[in-house]
């Protein structure tokens, strides 16, 4: 980080609507394959697949943006953060109980049989309880 | 005898005034509609932007050329239309032109020797392609008026699927463009496979003119991405879909209301002279009585 006033402009959107738009210093996230990467301004061009994970934009005012993103792309530039996703969630609006209730359920129910969709659904349900505070360390 | 008359037009006159006031509601509720379908073909618009962008620059990259949804087959024997059309009539030609554009398309491609499959989108294309014997893949209903990311998501697995297993060569969807609210269009667009216009112009490299790096592999990235990029455009045409019809329903009704309020009129004006004929005759038979009687004294 050259400058560490620098900001990039950081966007989330998903087909239906932009969920987010801001400045930011810092956007962490998980590649499909490749582990978590952090993007501060000035990376250079990246393309990227992303799998189930717990995003968090660190926003030019200090706050941290955590979002749940399910499957999805990100494209950086040197001045933009872009996450394409068709299930993203941001951090307020996900419904903490229901989502403690379905891990539950879900590893329940994996114990028993095991289809691809439930685990599915379980790492889901991990990258919203990771974007909620519940699991995750970090912050 | 006249009264009766009367009676009787004053029952119609209630009845299209009663039907005028439903119109008139549907108008209305069709026009608030509009704005808000609106807003959500402009808010769909970034993301498909942005994955039309990223395909591009994927296939520069030279990820492309072996993608199955990217290769067109040499030699097409089935044809499968995704017809968008409406849940419910009452929306004056919408329902209409879709189903006579696709239906025209299929007897072209039956001259040709092709087969089609339907994937009709709404109640009124299942019916209509039903009813005639057409080979149905699939339809997809109780939506149109208001159509979701997952639904799209459903017919693009659904379509896909079919182009993968090899069950039909080309994907064409037909829907209803909307262009703004006064003028709608309906449109055949190739969707799978991908257009070749669309995957040119791309560069390989970002805004800023730099290569990419890409993680996991450009391949890898495009397999995922194209099922994706399928899916909004489907959305794309579904919200347009949506769009177009509360248009042509606002106008449908606009005209039918317009329509009560001309029989009103037409009807008031032949009651009125009913009630007058048959008052003008009443007083003929009170003074051709009384005259009876003064010249019987």
């Amino acid at each position: 980080m050259a400058d560490s006033n620098a900001t990039m402009r950081v966007e989330v959107v998903s087909p239906e609507r932009v969920l987010f738009s801001g400045e930011g210093t810092q956007v962490i996230t998980r590649t499909l394959e490749g582990g978590e990467v952090a993007f501060l301004p000035g990376h250079a061009a990246f393309l990227g697949a992303l799998t189930e994970n717990h995003t968090r934009i660190y926003l030019a005012d200090g706050t941290i943006q955590n979002l749940a993103v399910h499957l999805g792309f990100v494209e950086v530039g040197a001045d933009h953060v872009t996450i394409l996703s068709d299930a993203a969630e941001l951090e307020e609006d996900i419904d903490v109980a229901a989502v403690r209730a379905a891990k539950v359920r879900l590893e329940e129910q994996l114990r028993t049989e095991h289809s691809a969709e439930v685990e599915a659904e379980l790492r889901r349900t991990h990258a919203r309880i990771a974007a909620t505070g519940g699991l995750d360390s970090s912050h | 005898m006249a009264g009766g008359q009367e009676r009787i037009l004053r029952g119609r006159i209630k009845s299209v005034q009663a039907t005028k006031k439903i119109t008139r509601a549907m108008e209305l509720i069709a026009a608030s509609r509009i704005v808000k379908a609106q807003q959500r073909v402009v808010a769909a618009v970034p993301y498909s932007d942005m994955i039309t962008e990223v395909v591009r620059d994927l296939s520069a990259a030279g990820a492309g050329s072996d993608a199955p949804l990217l290769a067109g087959r040499s030699e097409v024997k089935n044809v499968c239309y995704v017809v968008l059309s409406a849940d419910r009539g009452l929306c004056g030609g919408y329902n209409s032109g879709v189903l006579r554009a696709t239906e025209g398309e299929i007897k072209e491609d039956a001259l040709k020797g092709r087969g089609h499959t339907v994937v009709a989108v709404g109640r009124k294309a299942e019916g209509y392609f039903r009813f005639r014997g057409y080979n149905i893949g699939q339809s997809f209903t109780g939506f149109t008026d208001n159509p979701t990311y997952s639904i799209a998501k459903e017919i693009g697995e659904y379509v896909t699927g079919l182009y993968e297993s090899g069950e039909v060569d080309r994907v064409e969807l037909v829907y209803t463009r909307f262009v703004s609210a006064g003028s709608q269009e309906v449109v055949q667009r190739p969707l799978v496979p991908l257009d070749s216009q669309v995957t040119e112009g791309g560069d390989g490299k970002s805004e800023t003119g730099r290569d990419y790096e890409f993680e996991p592999t450009p391949e890898t990235i495009l397999e995922t991405l194209l099922p994706r990029y399928v899916e909004a455009r489907v959305y794309a045409a579904l919200l347009n879909a949506a769009a177009s019809e509360h248009a042509f329903r606002q106008r449908a009704m606009k005209s039918a209301t317009d329509n009560a309020e001309e029989l009103i009129k037409t009807l008031s004006r032949i009651m009125n002279r009913a009630r007058q004929d048959s008052i003008t005759t009443e007083i003929m038979e009170i003074v051709g009585g009384a005259e009876a009687m003064s010249a019987g004294n």
